[in-house]
């Protein structure tokens, strides 16, 4: 695919005697809302982690906008424009929700080697930081400890700091997780509005709001790619049904 | 819906009154009175007292900035006060008294050592940290036990303080005090801009989460390094002044009792708190000093104590004061 | 090269009594993930106790005895009071705490025994040399040292590895929210180990205390090696600290013995003596560095840590 922002090619990792990667090939174009589902165990947290660079592939490469980043560090991924969230809460404790999304905007707004103003105060930090928590409806909890929000509000805060850092591509893993009906549904409208705008890799559970959002699918199932293809396709696909969506789709 | 239970940790703020304000505002105070108090009372060892206190105040300070805000506990802190120490020594002994030469020198050599051991331990985390940088202390002090040209074991006495022209006498004990004090001060001060700035959120962010703070796109080596690199100078001013207090160096500078004495200190006074390593230097100096007047065996109460602050006092003594739970 | 060989015993002699201090050490790191500076005054204690034992007895072997289950009491007395109050905490919390017990244990000796140290003497039969080697005549005590800590070593190896105890300290060592989740008194558990640590510091002080010193403070020299050694044997790990325990030993001994020779080749005499003291007072610690850089968690680290 020529335009294709993410290209994976033949991406493989073991641990031990377990695959969790078993040559996984896959591009998604610029803009796409590509969804990643399958079973537990299925390698799925595995493949985020090898595209933020925390997990080190065995074989296979991964280009980001033509560029190789294999072997590119975590930060360095980062900066070329890749943000994710954690499927579990990993965030600043003993800051404010506005501290831990400042701090995303910060590690995009130059070099940190200042070290007089005081960067509370500066409002090139403070104000996209607000604009990124007013985005997914925490604006009122700004200054709030993180110790001190729900489990929701902490995985918005999630969203919240992977977007203040303006990716071109957001990884989210799980962001539903632990989530309630009322939160969930106001998270399904945010990524809706950013459908387009920014290209997102999905990882969830959540059947209902991944056919809703997705443009594209892939089904992953331990460490492969059985199918790839706009819901009405997967949907259909019978070595999915088989294999993952079963009578989950009956009732779906 | 509810906190976890752990409670909120509220940043240093200066603006409005708090007992944490008054009390720091009092510290200064006393310790700006300290000469006049000896002057009206004719007993010089108070002031000696109150000088190893401040100058063991900024060694905790510069400790208190990597450890307490940047989460790298360092058990070879006390390395940085022997090579600053020992620099001026050094110089003092081949004829060069000048403070204008020593002090930076000092300073730069224990830059140049918290450069070379950062860089080395900074790739390990936890206590493989915590060994890797007392390992380093280790080195430096069977070092100055082989300088037998500068005493070797047994230490080697400073007859001439650094000088410093007419400019300032350091023989005279109440200049060499304010001098100690106010560099005390500025090193407060400066960490206190360094903490809430950019560099300082990287710092504690790191401390707070460095997994996310990568992810977010930090390369928090680098910032780290420079951190501890700043605290290892600052220490080692520190080094230069306790050698000008004692007139003596020696390898029992850099014991790594020693390095445990600037843990407990910090500890002590309170983590992230800015003027926490001045309680905590206070408190561990004045009660040392007050139970050896009371009995033989001060440590049979120091110890003790010092259990029953790690067990009831989260927060160390500033935490008492600003109703703060570290979490 | 009978030198050597000598210098080798001593490495292993040396290494053996590492190994009794580091062993406790790292169970407790490893299960209890407790950082214990006091670690040192529990060896401190069993020396004193045998030296002060052996006088009243007039028995060596007696006075062992008695300071080996005094020093266990008081191990268990100490976690049961002071250190499972510990638990959980952040790792400075033990530093402060347990550097406290360190200050007060070597104040308490101060007033029960005095300031002068003690020493402790040993049955005459033990004072003879055995010749391990033509000409090469060694001290039979010495080799008791290694012989018993083989011993003691492969006795905790079977506890570890062969007993239902020993099960627990392992799964409790890779994990220990899984331990307390199957019901077991982990309560027990943790007071058992501190125990056993207790009773290893006590064995190791008593068992050095006619050859090499018995006085206020000589933990904390000891102390330190023996942290070495954990961390190049990977924390809770019984066999690392095993394998390690030899290697600092060894390097510590062979290099005090050989590396100011060897500079001699290349450096003046003062030179060399005064650097060569200070190269091998740093070898434990080159060793130590060189370890972590190549394996950063240990030779043998603990799964799940």
């Amino acid at each position: 695919m020529a335009d294709a922002l993410l290209q994976i090619e033949v991406l493989t990792k073991r641990f031990g005697g377990v695959i969790a990667a078993d040559g996984i090939s896959l591009a998604v174009p610029v803009g796409e809302l590509h969804a990643i589902i399958g079973p537990n165990g299925a390698g799925k947290s595995t493949l985020i982690g090898q595209l933020s660079g925390e997990v080190t592939s065995d074989s296979g490469r991964i280009r980001f906008d033509g560029r190789d980043i294999t072997n590119l560090p975590v930060y360095e991924r980062s900066q070329l424009g890749l943000a994710r969230s954690f499927q579990l809460t990993t965030l600043f404790p003993d800051f404010t929700a506005l501290d831990n999304v400042a701090l995303s905007v910060q590690a995009h707004a130059g070099h940190s080697f200042r070290f007089w103003r005081n960067a509370r105060h500066e409002t090139e930090l403070r104000e996209p930081a607000q604009a990124a928590l007013a985005r997914v409806g925490l604006a009122e909890r700004a200054a709030t400890f993180v110790a001190d929000l729900s489990h929701g509000e902490r995985r918005q805060l999630e969203i919240a700091m992977a977007l203040a850092a303006r990716p071109r591509m957001l990884l989210l893993d799980e962001p539903m997780a632990g989530m309630g009906l009322e939160e969930s549904a106001r998270l399904l409208e945010m990524l809706r509005t950013l459908k387009g705008v920014i290209t997102v890799i999905l990882i969830e559970h959540d059947i209902d709001a991944v056919f809703a959002l997705a443009d594209r699918i892939s089904v992953l199932v331990y460490g492969r790619i059985i199918a790839t293809g706009d819901p009405p396709a997967i949907r259909a696909d019978a070595g999915v049904r088989e294999a993952y969506l079963g009578e989950g789709l009956a009732h779906g | 819906m509810s906190s976890t239970g752990l409670a909120s940790k509220k940043t240093w703020r200066l603006g409005a009154i708090t007992p944490r304000i008054v009390i720091n505002t009092a510290l200064i105070a006393v310790l700006a009175l300290v000469p006049l108090y000896t002057a009206l009372n004719g007993n010089a060892f108070t002031l000696t007292l109150f000088t190893r206190i401040v100058i063991l105040a900024i060694a905790a300070l510069s400790l208190n900035l990597i450890m307490g805000f940047g989460g790298m506990v360092s058990f070879g802190h006390a390395a940085y006060l022997g090579i600053g120490g020992y620099v001026v020594g050094i110089l003092a002994k081949e004829g060069v008294a000048s403070g204008f030469v020593q002090w930076p020198i000092a300073i730069a050599a224990s830059a140049l050592y918290a450069l070379v051991v950062g860089a080395l331990s900074l790739r390990t985390r936890g206590v493989y940290f915590i060994m890797i940088t007392l390992a380093f202390a280790q080195m430096i002090y069977y070092v100055a036990i082989g300088l037998d040209r500068y005493g070797g074991d047994d230490g080697l006495t400073i007859y001439k303080r650094s000088q410093f022209g007419a400019l300032l006498d350091l023989d005279n004990r109440t200049v060499f005090y304010y001098l100690c004090l106010v560099l005390l001060l500025a090193g407060i001060y400066l960490v206190w801009r360094i903490v809430n700035s950019r560099f300082g959120m990287v710092i504690q962010g790191a401390r707070s989460n460095e997994r996310r703070m990568r992810a977010i796109g930090f390369p928090t080596f680098r910032y780290k390094l420079l951190c501890f690199v700043v605290a290892g100078a600052m220490c080692g001013l520190a080094g230069a002044l306790l050698a000008n207090h004692t007139n003596f160096i020696s390898p029992a500078m850099m014991h790594w009792t020693r390095s445990g004495d600037l843990i407990v200190i910090v500890v002590l006074g309170g983590m992230q708190a800015i003027f926490g390593p001045l309680i905590g230097a206070l408190t561990f100096l004045v009660l040392e000093e007050g139970l050896s007047r009371v009995t033989e065996y001060s440590n049979l109460i120091l110890g003790p104590f010092l259990l029953f602050v790690a067990i009831a006092m989260h927060g160390g003594i500033d935490g008492l004061i600003a109703g703060v739970r570290r979490g | 090269m009978l030198y050597f060989f000598e210098q080798f015993l001593n490495g292993i002699q040396l290494g053996a009594l590492l190994f009794l201090l580091a062993a406790g050490l790292t169970l407790i790191f490893g299960i209890m993930d407790l950082v214990n500076l006091a670690h040192g005054s529990l060896y401190m204690l069993g020396a004193y106790f045998a030296a002060s034992f052996a006088e009243r007895t007039e028995s060596f072997l007696l006075g062992a005895v008695l300071a080996l289950a005094a020093t266990a009491v008081v191990g268990v007395l100490l976690e049961v009071v002071a250190i499972r109050r510990l638990y959980g905490r952040d790792h400075l919390d033990h530093v402060l705490g347990t550097f406290g017990l360190l200050l007060f244990f070597n104040e308490l000796v101060r007033l029960i025994w005095g300031p002068a140290g003690m020493t402790l003497s040993l049955p005459s039969e033990m004072l003879n040399a055995v010749e391990v080697l033509p000409g090469l005549f060694y001290p039979l005590y010495r080799l008791v040292i290694i012989g018993v800590t083989l011993g003691v070593a492969v006795i905790i190896y079977l506890l570890i590895m062969r007993t239902r105890l020993g099960m627990l300290i392992r799964a409790g060592a890779s994990n220990r929210e899984m331990v307390g989740a199957l019901g077991i008194n982990i309560k027990l558990l943790y007071t058992l180990v501190f125990g056993l640590g207790a009773a290893l510091a006590g064995f190791a002080g008593l068992m050095q205390a006619p050859i090499l010193t018995v006085q206020i403070g000589m933990g904390e020299n000891i102390l330190i090696a023996a942290f070495v050694v954990v961390t190049i044997g990977g924390i809770g790990s019984i066999r690392g600290a095993f394998v390690a325990a030899l290697l600092v030993g060894l390097a510590d001994t062979v290099g005090r013995a050989f590396v100011p020779d060897l500079l001699r080749a290349f450096l003046s005499e003062s030179a060399s003596s005064s650097l060569g003291r200070a190269l091998s007072s740093m070898m434990i610690y080159l060793v130590m560095a060189l370890v972590l850089i190549v394996r950063p968690e240990g030779l043998f680290p603990a799964a799940g840590r």
